[in-house]
Parts: structure tokens; C-alpha cells; sequence
């Protein structure tokens, strides 16, 4: 039930447009929701949106009762690339698993903060800072969490070296 | 003759708690502005022992990446290694003998117990009271003993196989863990009545620490923390996996949201622990531990796979990204005690330090576990 109509919310976002396609392998998905096989992906929705749908697309899922599972980053080197995953899910049994993921070029990687939303991101984009280097705009308090306080290197990019 | 000391009452203080402090179980560190006795505001600050199990991950197979887990959370870790190999058995297709999962359950349920009994212990004494703490852990000892023949380990297990296991049980650990079920409910008769009724215990903890359901939504609280909170989730419920929908047992969940309605969730989940394993000795079938056939290096297919898994803290996921190598292009921890911990900054403002401490106790934390 909440699939549907989280599913129809988030897809209003993308007023009309057609669904993405799946992604054929090594060419990065258009933005748009795709719904995933629970039983071999575990989770149930896929959103890929731009960087400025990225509050409203949270909200929905805010105003959903969702609870904040997790942010983190992932390198796409080779498409020159940065992605943010955020994950939701939900406390009743109407079992629902959200994914809300948005790209940005890697010279400059940079999202708005969902920390006004979720208290909870505040650590999350912190250490997804500290990782991929990646700005959450309007972030409070976005020093190292996880890494030395004096850290200017960011581990988890594909070409950096120890 | 000098001038008497006076404070002005607006006046505030920077306290630190930790790195090293017995209260923060692990290297933790909290900075607290201070008014008295009160707190005005906590920063939280992590990191002491950081290790990127991240970045280990994206750099050794899957296979090679087993022991890593167990070294996350050291009093609970089978239930992290189960995350990990469900995760890989679910994206790769993977059917997992019935019998393994059976041993898989007892042996986490075990290890839940044994989680439990330590935090029990350790935050009676974070409460003032020293004894508590060595009956736990002489119950905890032995089920280390049970988990140790069989695992092959103490507290950093490697015990289950992407397929299956690495060992059977044997003769000797059924009727250990038979012979353990009874000595323990007796246990946790005489726990009752040593430490639950205690009336300096009760108002340590009674009203203390409120933490809304809301909150917890807010900051992703899972486990223990959010059903002290009225929350009724419990990922073996609400996203059944492995044989869990075989087994009859209860959520305990208190809607008090106060430290003591932690102590009560955890305490009744040990017992609903011990219901699981009896019915898993019962009903354990025979048969292999390990499927038959599986490739020898795993691959997974390309795409995005989640696992999530109720551990003794909280749900626990485990977040792959496949490029399709044989080792993980990203791999993501999600951790249960990260979120729980999240949430003390704002939580304890205006709270008596000795009842932050005693919060903090109540959130059962793991320090690796949160830094990871």
C-alpha cells in the first residue's frame, strides 16, 4: 500500500517524464523511480534525482513516516561521477525500502543537507564528507567525523593513494 | 586578604568525557558544556578507532572479507557475520541448507544472550552496583565455551560460510545448550530480583532520558533503543529472514521511552532469545551444512543489494554495490549503535550528568561498532 504510494509521490517529481530505464552495464541510469525485486536487491523503490529535487524527494518520504537508515557516497570514476545513496525504511510491518540516489561531477561534488529534515544526516553527511569530500550545502557543523580532525584526504575516492 | 570566589550564574564549563573513561565503554569521546551539574549541550566525538572496514572491503574478496566482520562488534558478532552472508547469498542466488540456518539462528540467538548479559552487567555497574557484572558474565562464559567448540573463536567469529557453515555441531554443544536454557531462566529470575526491584536502581532510571518515538524516526534508532520507545520493530519480524518466521517469539516493547524501559526491553528479550534456541534444538533437522554446489570465487551480478539483520543492537545492514568483480565496488556498513549514539547529543541537553551517564549505559554501546 505505502509502496504505491510513495512510488506515485516520488514519481510525480518527475512530472509526466517516462520512467528511467535499468542501467546497462557502465553507462550511468537517467534520473526517474524504478521499482527494484525485494528478494534479490532487498529493497523495494529506486529514485535517482537531480541535486534540487533531492528535499522535496526526502520530504515525501519524511512526511511518509520513514525512518533514516543510512547516506553514504560511491566513486563512478569512469563516468567522472559521484553519487550519494541515501537509504529509508520503514518501523510497521507495511515493509518499505526507499533509495533516493543523486550524481554530481566529481570536480564539483556538492548536495544540499537533508539535516534540516532528518536530524539524523548530520552524522551521515559527515562522514560521507569525510570519505568522497562530497559538500552538503547548508550542512551545520561539516568537520571530520570518523578521520583526524586535520584530515584533507579522502579515502574512499577511487584514485586516492595511501 | 583575597576576594571571595564567586561565580556568575550564567556561567558555564567545558567538560571532557573520555577518550578514556570507564563510562564510555570504549573510546568515546563526549565534549560537554556544562552549567553545574547540568548539561547545556554534548558534542559527541568519534573516531579513536576507526579502522575503514569500508575500504577493506573494496579491496579484498568476499570471502577474504568474512573476519572483518566480527571485528565490529566484539560482544555481538555473529549476528554482523550473518548480514554479511546473507547478503552475498541473496544477491548471488544462493540456497542455504536448512539445517545450517537452524545452527546459524541458535548460534546468533546465543551470542544475543551473551550481549546482553554483558551489557547487563556493565551498566549496573555504570549504575553504582559492582556484583551484577560478575554473575553475567559467569553465565556469559558459558555460552563463550558452547560458542568457542563449535566456532572455533570466542568473540571474533568466522563462523558461517557464504552456503552454509564451517563446522557442525555437535553432540556435545546440543546437550550444552539444553543443559543452558533452564540455568539460564534462573539466572534471570535471581537478576530479577537482585537488580529490578532495587529501588536506587529504579530511580536512577525511572522518567529518566526520555527518547520520543519521533526522535528515534528522526535519527534512524533501531534495536532495543527504539522499542524502549514504543517502537514495535524488529527487523526478524517486520523483514523476516533466514528461519526466523519458523520460530514462535515475542517483541518486548516498552512505550515509557526512559532508560528504565531500555533495561526492561533487553531483559525480556533475553528470555525470548532462549524461547528461539529452545525451539531450534527441537526442531533441528538433519542434513548437509553446505550447499552443495557454489562457485568458487563468488561474483556478484552488477546492481545494488541491501541486507538488513537485527543484531543485539539494532538492525544492521550491510550495503553492496557489484560491478561485477569478485570483489565489492562499494561496500557500505550500516551500523545500529551509529544511529543509537546519534541521537544522546540532543537528547541529554538539560540532563543531570549522572543520569547522562546512565542514558549512555542504556543505549548499550560498542564503540568499533560506531567507528567501524
Amino acid at each position: 500500500m505505502i509502496l504505491e504510494t510513495t512510488q506515485q509521490a516520488l514519481q510525480a517529481l518527475f512530472a509526466g517524464s517516462v520512467p528511467a530505464d535499468e542501467a546497462e552495464a557502465g553507462t550511468p541510469r537517467g534520473n526517474g523511480v524504478l521499482t527494484r525485486d525485494y528478494k534479490t536487491h532487498g529493497y523495494h523503490l529506486d529514485a535517482q534525482v537531480a541535486a534540487d529535487q533531492l528535499l522535496a524527494a526526502v520530504t515525501i518520504l519524511d512526511e511518509g513516516g520513514f525512518f533514516i537508515e543510512s547516506i553514504t557516497g560511491v566513486d563512478w570514476i569512469k563516468d567522472n561521477q559521484l553519487e550519494v545513496i541515501y537509504d529509508f525504511s520503514r518501523y510497521d510491518f507495511d515493509t518499505c525500502r526507499v533509495i533516493i540516489r543523486t550524481r554530481m561531477p566529481r570536480e564539483k561534488p556538492e548536495v544540499p543537507t537533508i539535516s534540516t529534515i532528518y536530524a539524523g544526516a548530520n552524522w551521515h553527511e559527515r562522514e560521507t564528507h569525510d570519505f568522497f569530500g562530497i559538500k552538503f550545502a547548508g550542512h551545520p557543523h561539516l568537520v571530520p567525523l570518523l578521520l583526524p580532525e586535520d584530515a584533507d584526504f579522502h579515502p574512499l575516492l577511487k584514485d586516492f593513494k595511501a | 586578604m583575597s576576594a571571595p570566589i564567586q561565580l556568575r550564574p550564567d556561567e558555564t564549563f567545558l567538560l571532557n568525557v573520555g577518550p578514556q573513561h570507564p563510562a564510555t565503554h570504549g573510546v568515546l569521546r563526549v565534549k560537554m558544556q556544562m552549567d553545574g551539574e547540568y548539561i547545556v549541550k554534548a558534542e559527541t566525538v568519534l573516531g579513536y578507532v576507526h579502522r575503514m572496514h569500508e575500504k577493506m572491503g573494496e579491496n579484498r574478496t568476499y570471502a577474504q572479507y568474512l573476519p572483518n566482520l566480527s571485528r565490529l562488534d566484539y560482544l555481538g558478532a555473529l549476528g554482523y557475520t550473518h548480514g554479511h552472508v546473507l547478503a552475498i547469498e541473496r544477491a548471488a542466488g544462493i540456497e542455504v541448507p536448512e539445517r545450517a540456518e537452524y545452527i546459524r539462528a541458535i548460534t546468533v540467538e546465543l551470542n544475543r544472550v551473551a550481549s546482553h548479559l554483558f551489557w547487563f552487567g556493565a551498566f549496573v555497574m555504570d549504575l553504582g552496583g559492582f556484583s551484577p557484572l560478575m554473575y553475567a558474565i559467569q553465565d556469559r562464559e558459558h555460552i563463550l565455551d558452547m560458542l568457542e567448540a563449535v566456532t572455533g573463536a570466542r568473540l571474533t567469529y568466522c563462523y558461517y560460510r557464504f552456503g552454509g557453515l564451517y563446522n557442525d555441531v555437535d553432540d556435545d554443544f546440543i546437550e550444552a545448550a539444553k543443559r543452558f536454557i533452564p540455568r539460564m531462566r534462573k539466572s534471570l529470575k535471581k537478576y530479577d530480583a537482585l537488580v529490578s526491584g532495587n529501588i536506587i536502581f529504579q530511580k536512577r532510571l525511572e522518567g529518566i532520558a526520555p527518547v520520543s518515538a519521533e526522535m528515534c524516526r528522526k535519527y534512524g534508532a533501531t534495536g532495543p533503543v527504539a522499542r524502549g520507545s514504543g517502537i514495535n520493530f524488529d527487523v526478524r519480524k517486520n523483514e523476516p529472514y533466514s528461519v526466523y518466521p519458523e520460530f514462535d517469539f515475542d517483541v518486548p516493547v516498552y512505550h515509557e521511552c526512559d532508560s528504565l524501559a531500555r533495561y526492561k526491553v533487553r531483559m525480556d528479550e533475553m528470555e525470548q532469545s532462549l524461547r528461539i534456541i529452545e525451539q531450534g534444538l527441537e526442531k533441528l533437522p538433519d542434513g548437509p551444512i553446505m550447499v552443495e554446489k557454489k562457485p568458487k570465487t563468488i561474483k556478484l551480478p552488477v546492481g545494488d543489494y541491501y541486507q538488513a539483520v537485527e543484531t543485539a543492537r539494532g538492525s544492521f545492514g550491510i550495503r553492496i554495490v557489484s560491478d561485477g568483480d569478485k570483489n565489492a565496488y562499494r561496500l557500505k556498513l550500516r551500523s545500529p549503535t551509529y544511529s543509537n549514539m546519534h541521537l544522546f547529543d540532543e537528547a541529554c541537553e538539560g540532563m543531570l550528568i549522572m543520569d547522562a551517564l546512565a542514558f549512555m549505559g542504556s543505549l548499550d554501546l560498542v564503540i568499533p561498532e560506531i567507528d567501524r
